[in-house]
């Protein structure tokens, strides 16, 4: 981990980000299970991830 | 040789543009991330002259459509081709493209209203498969038992769908065993196949089912080169189903493929090849 600590913009809680950590990269709370974007590293801010979109896919 | 100029568009980053960035890194490539939400093409201007190749990671199929629509015009070479989104990205024309090279794939039939539509479902007959023609990671498929259902179904996509749930994209059921195969080609080499394993008809790893590593045996490198020649070819994922009679069918095919649960699986470097293809893209330009 690096180190970097953001906080759950839903419950609070500390989400720890991998060392490589980047702005669009989706990350989950540990607590309350959320899907999180990391919208900026600095400041370090994070925002509920977008909801699945009908034409999302591979 | 210089160093070609390289940008790779996304949108969420997801683990498989990471696994691609890094590649990008071990081959000493530097790319450029580029942020689907924050462009604007300015149609008479061509801001993107500097890139040899631009790599396409939306997850939205509508902005990659579009995007590389305006990249091509604008004469850049893209991984996929806009040609290759359009096909890939609508279940209609994958199954028309696949036909046209005489690509054994499901039986399925295409019609626009309600009425016709489950005329088309009784000739296949039941259980039968209606997909959305725009659409992935298994949403909104549905496998219809019986005609009570099939009128439901109809009904509610014709009232609660946008016009394009109105095009009814209707496939016979295919009895496979409790998994599919996702073979991988980049360029004219099927690289990987995976197994996926799921106690649910619809397979995809994205809803719970299991990969497995599959060889690749000449049949289905065959089917998967096959098919990627007949969608435009580049870097493309190809799903395949076995019939109970043991032969394989085209399912679809995907054009801004997923494969984080197929490195392991597979032994294969699947990003680093990737980012091989790319690099040979803007090269040749």
């Amino acid at each position: 981990m690096s180190g970097k600590i953001a906080e759950c913009p839903e419950c609070a809680a500390n989400v720890a980000l991998p060392a490589d950590v980047m702005e669009g990269e989706i990350v989950q709370c540990p607590e309350c299970g959320l899907e999180l974007e990391v919208l900026s590293l600095n400041p370090l801010s994070l925002a509920q991830a977008p909801e699945e979109e009908e034409d999302w896919g591979e | 040789m210089t160093q070609p100029n390289i940008a790779m568009l996304h949108s969420r980053v997801r683990v498989e543009e990471k696994l691609l960035i890094q590649a990008f890194a071990e081959h000493n490539a530097p790319v450029d991330l580029i942020d689907d939400r924050k462009i604007v093409f300015d149609l008479q201007g061509n801001g993107w002259g500097k890139y040899d190749v631009v790599l396409e990671r939306c997850v939205n199929h509508s902005r990659a459509l579009y995007a590389l629509r305006i990249l091509n015009d604008w004469g850049i070479p893209t991984v996929n081709t806009y040609e290759v989104a359009a096909i890939c990205g609508n279940k209609l024309e994958t199954t028309s493209a696949l036909v046209r090279e005489n690509i054994p794939v499901p039986r399925s039939k295409i019609a626009f209203t309600p009425e016709s539509a489950l005329q088309a479902i009784e000739e296949l007959g039941y259980p039968v498969v209606l997909k959305p023609a725009v659409g992935s990671w298994g949403r909104l498929l549905s496998k219809i038992n019986d005609r009570e259902a099939a009128e439901a179904i109809l009904e509610h996509k014709q009232v609660l769908g946008t016009y394009h749930h109105s095009i009814f994209y209707i496939q016979e059921y295919v009895h496979k065993p409790a998994r599919d195969i996702r073979s991988f080609v980049v360029g004219d080499e099927t690289v990987a196949a995976i197994y996926r394993y799921s106690d649910h008809w619809i397979t995809n790893t994205a809803r719970g089912g299991h990969a497995e590593n599959c060889p690749v045996t000449p049949e289905i490198d065959r089917l998967s080169r096959a098919a990627a020649k007949a969608v435009g070819g580049g870097v493309v994922a190809i799903d395949l189903l076995e019939t109970a009679a043991g032969e394989l069918l085209v399912n679809e095919v995907n054009y801004t493929m997923e494969f984080r649960n197929s490195i392991d699986t597979t032994g294969v470097n699947i990003p680093s090849r990737v980012v091989d293809y790319v690099l040979a893209v803007a090269k040749n330009r």
